[in-house]
């Protein structure tokens, strides 16, 4: 990695950072080139300068572009990419041009904190927040008072030990340990509600406020289910391995333990839509849809959202709901329709006509995308079963664990 | 709400207290670089500090503010830490531009390198390396050093890359300073960071290295090191030390297995890098272990998940995973033959992933899962991305040629997507359709007149150039094929040159096939394309239509309707030699354009190309002497062995080679095979004008002549000296004629009697041979000799021999029985049946596991490949194809031995270097050595 040029929608260049030497940003145009035809650049592109490439992601509405030289590994370069968004918005809560704009030093300080010369320095938030405090109103006033920097002068404890997630001497009045289990429904459903494809990814999100090295161990009651997983650095995966427990030196805070797949089982289908769509072409089409709820173990459907996407040649829609309102968005030609909770007793159901433009061919068939939610459920019954922990600790935390199904990349075909 | 509120809150407080930085950027006048200069040389602090965050700002945002370079750097000397990074960030920025102006920096440089605080320490000799100034450059090296060896490991992590910076600034620096040796050093490291950072710097500096060679050798116990520092570094460092053990070759088997062990854990890691790192190394180290192990099973099975999951992440990331899987796929298809769910394409998937997917499915397709795959690219036919729709359509019509038996299915998919009358959905269909005829030629013409109905809603080249070959191909069977086409010639200046070239083609062919009513549009046709167009093309293709017409109809009958070769099923392929390369390249830049680095990074030698371990033989020298030589063992072990062939009927094992390719029967020549292995797309529906078959039309391509050469013959040499066949000599030799495999031996009596009563026998021997008629040897007399040729059969017991190719005789005469052994040439059991479809040359290469590849260095190359291919052809070495690679010529070539083994070879030739590269694949690896002494006769001759 030698140059960062960060990018706004328009294609200005508004920030760059150089790692080496100064490499203009006439460089960009390489990728400003393909911006033009479509907003998904490809991420990799090669430039005829140098053999360099650039690599870029787009998080936030902003496209972050790196000039890199031939033998690098992209995916390397996409992942401190997306570490230093990461970084960004645990920094300033958000990331967008405004916010980069408004913290340009700090933002600096940053990137030249988190690389040296290509070579990833310091990416965990612990340790760049001791080294470079983040921006907040009472230390500011107090800075401004005291004469004091937001720099600091001496080197974190934690950014070479071997646990450098974790910064030493951590201390709470109250100690407290949750755990969110969160589940996604990733499902393709055709038209006739059979799944053709389905897989739940899970994580689980920590936050963590513990005094001291608290040591922790997490088991579950059915650990067989989780077949396919990726740990933070902390897990010991040799514990994993032999006695399906997690184990591990917690960071202060939050952040995600682990993340895993279910495929191996048959993916329970937690929605279900009845739905009948007629477009024709010069005539008014027809659209009716219920929403109901399928395989919930008694739980309920909250924050239901649909979001269909009709062809071109729509021109508008009239359309009556039972519950929810309702918003078609005519450039775009997306129809949501903000369902809300699902009442057993009266299923939401939306219908009404739909325009299409005479003259026009229907050139592709309508898909829904589906958002739901379904609290105190991990839809693949994953439980956990207890929390043990050691290390220097005398004192008893307090433990939560919360699940929660929501609906990933759910797509129903038409 | 109340969130959003409180945050404007802030944001408005911050305005007010200064704390946001856009303030910077409020004076933008013409005294802008005069007030910061004043404000730089303040005397408060603090006003110093806002000062220099305003010139960092503008310096952020790209303007120039290399006017206060002095200014800034007077604030240089401060205890205040985030000034002096503020004032550091500035240097790197700017000392290039002001070299002079820099030196100022200097001392405080080298004064920082002593500070106490190791931090500071850090930052001086980081920020020293990135100042490209030879002068300041100077001052580092004895830092540097110093910091190399520094107590805190923070430092020396930090000192560990400015070795690379520096090596990028002055390669001989580094080296005469023994900076290298120090960075080797802390590969020992107690702290696994700096170990991972030394890892980093010097992987660094090995690509850069001007003469391409490591400058660090890979040993056992390094490497034990590193899978050590491995499970304790920070998740980047674990990137640079899993791509460092890539280039590792471990010496056996076991060693393989415990690196495999100690890397699997990383396939679990969160970051991607990490996993992708550990995949590449996992594909490496799978060649060396042999592939029916229970360990290669189960590490094959491990790779699968971790694939897998990298499709959940990011796009950018899945976009990189789908490009490298693209490479696993075709490497190693068991690996995620069961997961083409995965690959299903979701609608709001950015297109590059889409365009990904699609290709992975199309390589993973099989009879078992198409039905799944069709109904899935019917749906994407009818999404709203055209790119991505029409690039649907094309894949059902490669399911269609991919997998036979779908093809019916497939069809009639296309001609529901045809009645949707979506214009390009249409076009895109036809052009597919174009290909399934030639495929299956006579299978699903019903469908023409449907196609037809479309007629003139086509407004794409290939689309419409599709249409008419359609039509000019199946005339015979539309009625109104002359009105179509006549219609399509009122804008023929219009038409686009493939559509021309394509209706002149098609009319031609109607008139063929019904001359009756037709002579009037053709002689249109061929005077629109003689006389009215510039394509030179197409006015050369017009006059030899109309030569061939007026002179010969019944030959132009036979070169314009002739059987058209088909069209291959798996379309680009990646070479496997480049594929080889490409899988060694795993999760970099190489992997995600599919070309080899040289392609794209300049001033890369081809030397430095990575391979995919092989299994090597030792070299030439060794064996050389055992052309001539003939080994003789002793005889007691050989009588045994001889008398028990009487016996005969022992059920010697079979040959090891039991598999055979098939030989395709079709012959494709100028249709997707030769693609496959030029790389180019299938040339559209243009004929061939061939009358030749086989080899004749291979030879016009490559300009091979019909063989002029012949086979190579070995003088003969003494098998058995006189004094060991009391007074019996045998010089002989072996040769092939007319396919069969002939003992040529020159039979001398040097003794004092005439000898009479020979007769011959042969031990087992791999090959089966034996003789094929009694021996013919008429009594000789004193001092005389006499010819003798005898004919060999393959049909004899088989036994292992070693070398493979040796063959143990026995010779009776009157005087007693003699033993010998000789050697077979392996060129006279190459049989004539030796050549191999592109096709099956290219599907038994990679079939093939890359543990059974031997590599050899040809020496004594006498001409060029032209002449090299022409010599091998006469010894039944056949030239599949030959293309140039950088200046380099590549044959590849098959053989088949007499026993049904078939090798595949690829030669590598330099011009003008007497050396060549042959890599050789088979499934009997045992012959190697064999064919290539053989090799090595017929290149010298």
């Amino acid at each position: 990695m030698e140059s960062l040029f960060i990018i706004n929608s328009s294609g200005d260049v508004f920030l760059e950072k150089h790692w080496r030497s100064v490499i203009s940003k006439g460089i960009c145009d390489y990728f400003l080139e393909r911006l033009k035809n479509s907003n998904d650049v490809v991420p990799i592109i090669p430039t005829s300068m140098n053999s360099t490439n650039l690599v870029s992601i787009n998080r936030c509405g902003v496209y972050f572009v790196t000039v890199c030289k031939s033998e690098i590994s992209p995916l390397f370069v996409i992942e401190f990419l997306h570490r230093v968004v990461d970084i960004f918005v645990d920094y300033f809560n958000e990331c967008n041009e405004t916010v980069i704009k408004e913290n340009y030093v700090v933002i600096y300080e940053l990137l030249d904190e988190m690389l040296d010369n290509g070579f990833p320095l310091a990416t965990e938030s612990n340790v760049l927040k001791e080294l470079i405090k983040p921006p907040n109103v009472f230390r500011t006033i107090a800075n401004s008072v005291t004469g004091k920097t937001n720099f600091s002068d001496t080197l974190p404890v934690g950014s070479l030990s071997a646990i450098p997630w974790r910064k030493s001497g951590v201390k709470y009045t109250n100690n407290e340990a949750y755990f969110d289990v969160i589940e996604e429904v990733d499902a393709i459903i055709d038209k006739s509600g059979s799944t053709i494809f389905a897989e739940i990814s899970g994580e689980i999100q920590c936050l963590i406020k513990l005094s001291g090295m608290p040591d922790l161990s997490l088991s579950f009651v059915n650990p067989r289910i989780l077949d396919d997983v990726s740990f933070h650095p902390c897990v010991r995966f040799k514990r994993w391995e032999t006695e399906r427990v997690l184990s591990f030196i917690p960071p202060d805070g939050g952040f995600r333990l682990m993340s895993y797949h279910v495929t191996s089982q048959s993916v329970p289908i937690p929605i279900y839509l009845r739905h009948n769509i007629h477009l024709k072409t010069g005539e008014q089409g027809r659209l009716d849809i219920t929403v109901g709820p399928k395989t919930t173990l008694g739980r309920t459907l909250e924050s239901v959202k649909l979001e269909i996407l009709f062809p071109k040649s729509v021109v508008n829609c009239s359309l009556v709901t039972t519950q929810g309102k309702y918003v078609f968005d005519q450039n775009s030609k997306i129809l949501n329709w903000d369902v809300g909770k699902i009442d057993v007793q009266k299923l939401p159901n939306i219908r009404g006509s739909v325009t299409v433009m005479a003259g026009t061919t229907i050139e592709s068939m309508p898909s829904i995308n589906v958002q739901f939610t379904i609290s105190q459920l991990a839809v693949s019954g994953l439980k956990v079963n207890r929390l043990d922990m050691y290390g220097d600790v005398k004192y008893k935390p307090f433990k939560g664990v919360k699940y929660v199904t929501k609906a990933g990349k759910f797509q129903i075909r038409l | 709400m109340f969130q959003s509120l409180l945050s404007l809150i802030i944001r408005a407080f911050d305005r007010d207290h200064g704390m946001t930085d856009s303030k910077y950027f409020t004076t933008t006048k013409k005294g802008e670089i005069f007030e910061l200069k004043s404000e730089l040389n303040s005397d408060k602090k603090e006003k110093k500090k806002e000062a220099v965050k305003k010139v960092i700002a503008s310096m952020t945002v790209g303007k120039d503010v290399s006017a206060l370079f002095p200014d800034v750097v007077n604030c240089m000397q401060t205890d205040n830490l985030e000034l002096k990074k503020l004032v550091y960030l500035y240097l790197m920025n700017y000392a290039k531009s002001q070299p002079d102006m820099a030196i100022m920096a200097v001392n405080t440089f080298v004064k920082d390198c002593e500070d106490s605080n190791p931090l500071i320490r850090a930052l001086a000799v980081r920020t020293m390396g990135c100042i490209r100034v030879d002068k300041i450059t100077e001052y580092l090296c004895e830092p540097l050093r110093k910091c190399l060896k520094d107590e805190d490991p923070y430092v020396r992590k930090t000192a560990a890359v400015c070795v690379a910076k520096l090596y990028d600034i002055s390669s001989s620096m580094v080296e005469d300073q023994g900076f290298l040796d120090q960075l080797k050093d802390l590969l020992s490291d107690s702290n696994p960071m700096v170990v991972a950072n030394a890892v980093a710097a010097l992987s660094e500096i090995n690509e850069s290295s001007a003469s391409g060679q490591p400058l660090v050798e890979l040993n056992s116990a390094t490497i034990n090191k590193l899978l050590t520092a491995l499970n304790e570094c920070t998740e980047w460092g674990q990137v640079f030390i899993l791509d460092s053990l890539a280039n590792y070759t471990p010496k056996d088997e076991r060693e393989a297995q415990s690196i495999c062990e100690r890397i699997t854990p990383r396939l679990a890691h969160a970051n991607a890098a990490v996993v992708l790192s550990a995949i590449k190394v996992l594909m490496k180290l799978l060649e060396i272990l042999s592939s029916d192990s229970d360990f290669c099973a189960t590490l094959t099975k491990k790779l699968a998940p971790p694939l897998v999951t990298l499709l959940s992440s990011e796009a950018e990331v899945q976009y990189v995973a789908l490009r490298n899987i693209n490479l696993i796929v075709q490497k190693r298809p068991d690996i995620l033959k069961h997961e083409m769910k995965v690959f299903f394409v979701k609608y709001n998937d950015p297109i590059y992933v889409k365009l990904e997917k699609l290709d992975i499915m199309i390589r993973l397709a099989n009879q078992s899962n198409i039905a799944q795959v069709l109904s899935e690219l019917k749906e994407y036919a009818t999404e709203v991305d055209v790119d991505f729709v029409r690039k649907a359509v094309r894949a059902i019509g490669r399911c269609a040629i991919k997998v036979e038996p779908s093809a019916e299915r497939c069809v009639s998919t296309l001609l529901e997507l045809i009645q949707t009358k979506v214009n390009y959905v249409v076009q895109e269909a036809i052009v597919v359709i174009k290909d399934i005829f030639r495929k299956y030629p006579n299978k699903y013409e019903s469908i023409i007149s449907t196609l037809c109905e479309n007629l003139d809603t086509l407004d794409e080249p290939e689309a419409r150039a599709s249409m008419v070959w359609i039509i000019g191909e199946y005339a015979e069977r539309i009625d109104n094929a002359d009105e179509l086409l006549d219609s399509f010639l009122e804008g023929f200046q219009d038409e686009n040159a493939q559509v021309q070239l394509q209706l002149l083609t098609a009319v031609v062919k109607l008139f063929l096939k019904r001359p009756a009513d037709t002579q009037e549009l053709v002689q249109h046709v061929l005077s629109l394309a003689t006389q009215d167009s510039d394509n030179p093309d197409l006015r050369d293709r017009g006059f030899i239509y109309w030569r061939l017409l007026s002179t010969d109809p019944a030959a132009a009958k036979e070169v314009v309707l002739a059987d058209k070769p088909l069209i291959s099923e798996e379309t680009d392929l990646l070479e496997p030699t480049l594929l080889d390369e490409l899988i060694c390249h795993i999760a970099s830049l190489a992997s995600v354009y599919h070309k080899p680095p040289t392609a794209f990074v300049e001033g890369r030698t081809a030397g430095v190309r990575k391979s995919l371990p092989n299994r090597t033989i030792p070299s030439a020298s060794d064996h050389d002497n055992n052309v001539e030589a003939t080994v003789i063992p002793s005889q007691d072990s050989l009588i045994g062995d001889l008398l028990s062939m009487d016996i005969g009927d022992i059920n010697a094992p079979a040959p090891a080679s039991s598999v055979i390719p098939q030989q395709h029967s079709n012959v494709d020549l100028l249709g997707g095979g030769l693609d496959i292995l030029l790389g180019g797309p299938a040339p559209t529906a243009v004929e061939p004008a061939t009358l030749n078959t086989g080899n004749g039309l291979l030879g016009d391509i490559f300009g091979l002549s019909t063989p002029a050469t012949t086979m190579v013959s070995v003088p003969k040499i003494t098998w058995l000296p006189a004094e060991k066949g009391k007074g019996l000599e045998i010089q002989g030799t072996f040769a092939r004629r007319g396919g069969h495999v002939f003992m040529d031996m020159t039979f001398t009596n040097k003794a004092m009697q005439a000898m009479s009563g020979f007769a011959i026998q042969f031990n087992k021997n791999s090959f089966g041979l034996v003789p094929g008629a009694p021996l013919q040897v008429p009594t000789l007399p004193p001092a005389q000799s006499t010819e003798v040729s005898l004919q060999l059969n393959n049909t004899g017991p088989v036994l292992r021999m070693e070398p493979i190719n040796n063959l143990q005789i026995a010779i009776k005469n009157n005087v007693d029985v003699f033993y010998f052994a000789c050697l077979v040439h392996g060129q006279t059991l190459f049989s004539e049946e030796g050549q191999l479809d592109k096709r099956v040359f290219l599907s038994t290469w990679k079939e093939i596991p890359a543990a059974n590849e031997v590599q050899y260095t040809l020496s004594g190359i006498i001409g060029n490949a032209d002449g090299v291919a022409q010599k091998m052809t006469a010894n039944n070495v056949f030239t599949i194809a030959k293309r140039n690679v950088e200046g380099q010529d590549m044959l590849y070539q098959s053989l088949k031995l007499d026993n049904n083994v078939w090798v595949l070879l690829e030669l590598k030739l330099t011009p003008g270097s007497t050396e060549g590269t042959l890599s050789l694949k088979t499934r009997s690896v045992e012959v190697a050595q064999m064919v290539f002494t053989a090799y090595e006769i017929i290149i010298k001759s």
